[in-house]
C-alpha cells in the first residue's frame, strides 16, 4: 500500500471507521477510566455470630443460585423440606425463613453483588424482603 | 478425515491447553488476563482500520451491475428500485437488507442433475437460517457481555438479558442466545463436513473460526451453568481492563482464562481472516454502488494521459508527401500552411 494512493469515497469510509472505533472502545470511554468499587456484601449481626453459612463462603458465592434452585425443586416436587450439609447440620429449605433469617439485609447483602454484575434473579418476584413482610 | 478441519481442531485444542496449563500450572494470569487481551484489542482495531483503508484505496472503475432486478431505463419499463438501485436511497435500502437480513444468502438455491437428464433448482434456506441464527445470537451474546465492562450497567442491557432469559428455566436462568450460538456454529460446521461440494471448497481458515467459536461458547456455557465461576471476580478483572487499572482476582480459575484467551485470539485473528467481512460487507462494490453505468459517464480512475496522434496532426505532418503521391487530403497546401 503506497502512500500516494488516495482513498475513494474517503469521507464515507472515515466516517464509518470513526463509528467503528467509537463502538469498539465503548467500555473505555463509558467508564472514564474509573473503576467502580468492588461490592462488599454486609453481614448482619446475626450472620456474624453464626460465623458459617450452610456451606463454605467460596462455595456459597458461586453456587448459591444452584442451591436455591435445587431447594425449590426438592420442596415443591418432593415435599422434602430438610437440607443436610456435608457436616450433618440440618436446615429448613427456605429462602425466606432460612437464608433471609440471617441475611435480613437484602439491599446491603444480596443486591450488592447482583446489581454489580447486573443480574435480576426472579426469586424476588415472589419472595419478599423480610422487613417488608413483618410490616404487613 | 480431512486435514483442513483436523488441523483447525488441533489448533483450537492447543490454544485451550496453552491457556489452561499456562494459568493453572504456570501462574501466567497476568499474561492471559491482561497482556493478551490488550494486545488482541489493539490488533483488532488497528488491523481493522488498516484493512478498510487498504480496500478504500483500491479503485472500482465501474459500477458492477450484479443485480437481481430490472435496471432503471425508460419510464414505462418497471424497474427494481432496491434490487437494482439507481439512487443513493435505493442503495441504502439494498445495503440494509443485505446487512440486517442477509438478502443475498436468502436467494441461495440448490442445483441438482436428476435422471432424464433434468436439471432442477431447489429452494435452499438452511444456510441462510444457520447464518442468521448464528449472527444474531452472537450479537446478543456480545452485547450481553457488556454487563462485565460497564458500571453502572445501563438498563437497556438488562432488558436484553431479560428477553434472552424469558424462559426462566433454572437459576442461573437459561439464556437462549448462548445455546443458539453453539447450535448454529455446530450446524455451520457439519454443513461443511457433510455436503461434498462445500467440503471441497472448505479450507482450514473456514473451520478454524468455527472451532474457536465453539470453544468460546462451550467455555462460556460451562462457566455459567456447570463449573461456575466467581462472577464478581470476573467483573473485577474486566472492569480493571477497561479502566486501565488491571487487576488479577485470586478467585477466578482456569476455564475463565481459556474463555478470555479464545475470544482474544478471535479478535486478534479477525483482521487477517474471512471474519473481516464485518467491514467488508460495507465495502462490497456489488452492493454499495448504484447501477448508473448507462446514466452517468464513469471515468476509469487509473486512466493516465495518453499521447495521441490525431489524423489532423498526421495530415499536417505528411501533407506534402501525400499530395506528391496523389493521396487525397482534407485540407490543401495553402489551407494547411495558412493554419499553422
Amino acid at each position: 500500500m503506497s502512500n500516494e494512493k488516495k482513498m475513494f469515497d474517503g469521507g464515507k469510509v472515515i466516517a464509518g471507521l470513526i463509528v467503528f472505533v467509537i463502538l469498539a472502545t465503548f467500555p473505555f470511554w463509558y467508564n472514564h477510566g474509573k473503576a467502580a468499587p468492588i461490592p462488599e456484601p454486609k453481614l448482619t449481626e446475626k450472620a456474624k455470630t453464626e460465623k458459617v453459612c450452610i456451606l463454605k463462603k467460596e462455595l456459597m458465592k458461586s453456587e448459591h443460585m444452584q442451591i436455591l434452585n435445587d431447594w425449590r425443586n426438592t420442596v415443591v416436587r418432593n415435599t422434602n423440606r430438610i437440607y443436610e450439609t456435608p457436616e450433618g447440620k440440618r436446615y429448613d429449605m427456605s429462602l425466606s425463613n432460612t437464608c433471609l433469617d440471617c441475611h435480613s439485609n437484602k439491599a446491603d447483602f444480596c443486591d450488592k453483588c447482583h446489581n454489580y454484575v447486573a443480574v435480576s434473579p426472579y426469586c424476588w418476584d415472589c419472595h419478599i424482603e423480610k422487613p417488608k413482610e413483618t410490616k404487613e | 478425515m480431512n486435514v483442513n478441519y483436523i488441523s483447525s481442531l488441533i489448533m483450537v485444542i492447543l490454544l485451550f491447553l496453552i491457556a489452561y496449563i499456562g494459568v493453572e500450572a504456570g501462574g501466567l494470569q497476568v499474561l492471559f488476563g491482561i497482556i493478551i487481551p490488550y494486545a488482541a484489542l489493539l490488533t483488532f482495531i488497528i488491523g481493522f482500520i488498516y484493512k478498510v483503508v487498504n480496500w478504500a484505496r483500491s479503485p472500482v472503475p465501474f459500477r458492477i451491475p450484479s443485480t437481481c432486478g430490472q435496471q432503471k431505463s425508460l419510464p414505462w419499463i418497471k424497474s427494481a428500485a432496491f434490487d437494482n438501485p439507481s439512487t443513493g436511497g435505493g442503495v441504502l435500502v439494498r445495503m440494509a437488507m443485505e446487512i440486517l437480513f442477509f438478502r443475498s444468502l436468502f436467494r441461495n438455491t440448490k442445483c441438482r442433475l436428476n435422471e432424464g437428464p433434468m436439471l432442477s433448482y431447489e429452494w435452499e434456506k438452511w444456510l441462510w437460517l444457520g447464518a442468521i441464527v448464528f449472527h444474531y445470537s452472537f450479537l446478543t451474546v456480545l452485547i450481553r457481555h457488556f454487563r462485565f465492562f460497564l458500571e453502572p450497567v445501563p438498563v437497556c442491557f438488562q432488558w436484553l438479558e431479560q428477553l434472552d432469559g424469558f424462559l426462566q428455566v433454572g437459576v442461573p436462568g437459561i439464556l437462549l442466545s448462548g445455546f443458539a450460538l453453539l447450535a448454529a456454529v455446530v450446524y455451520l460446521f457439519l454443513r461443511r463436513v457433510f455436503i461434498p461440494q462445500v467440503r471441497y471448497i472448505s479450507l482450514a481458515s473456514d473451520y478454524f473460526p468455527l472451532f474457536l467459536l465453539m470453544g468460546v461458547a462451550i467455555s462460556g456455557i460451562l462457566m455459567r451453568y456447570i463449573t461456575k465461576v466467581d462472577i464478581v471476580g470476573v467483573k473485577e478483572l474486566t472492569m480493571g481492563l477497561v479502566t486501565f487499572h488491571p487487576t488479577i482476582p485470586k478467585t477466578v480459575g482456569g476455564i475463565f482464562y481459556v474463555h478470555l484467551f479464545f475470544i482474544s485470539i478471535f479478535f486478534a485473528y479477525f483482521p487477517f481472516s474471512k471474519l473481516m467481512h464485518l467491514g467488508g460487507i460495507f465495502m462490497s462494490p456489488t452492493r454499495n454502488l448504484a447501477n448508473t453505468n448507462r446514466e452517468i459517464h464513469h471515468t476509469n480512475p487509473w486512466n493516465y494521459p495518453v499521447k495521441v496522434h490525431t489524423y489532423d496532426e498526421y495530415e499536417d505532418e505528411f501533407r506534402e508527401k501525400m499530395i506528391d503521391v496523389g493521396l487525397p487530403v482534407e485540407k490543401g497546401i495553402e489551407a494547411g500552411t495558412a493554419q499553422e
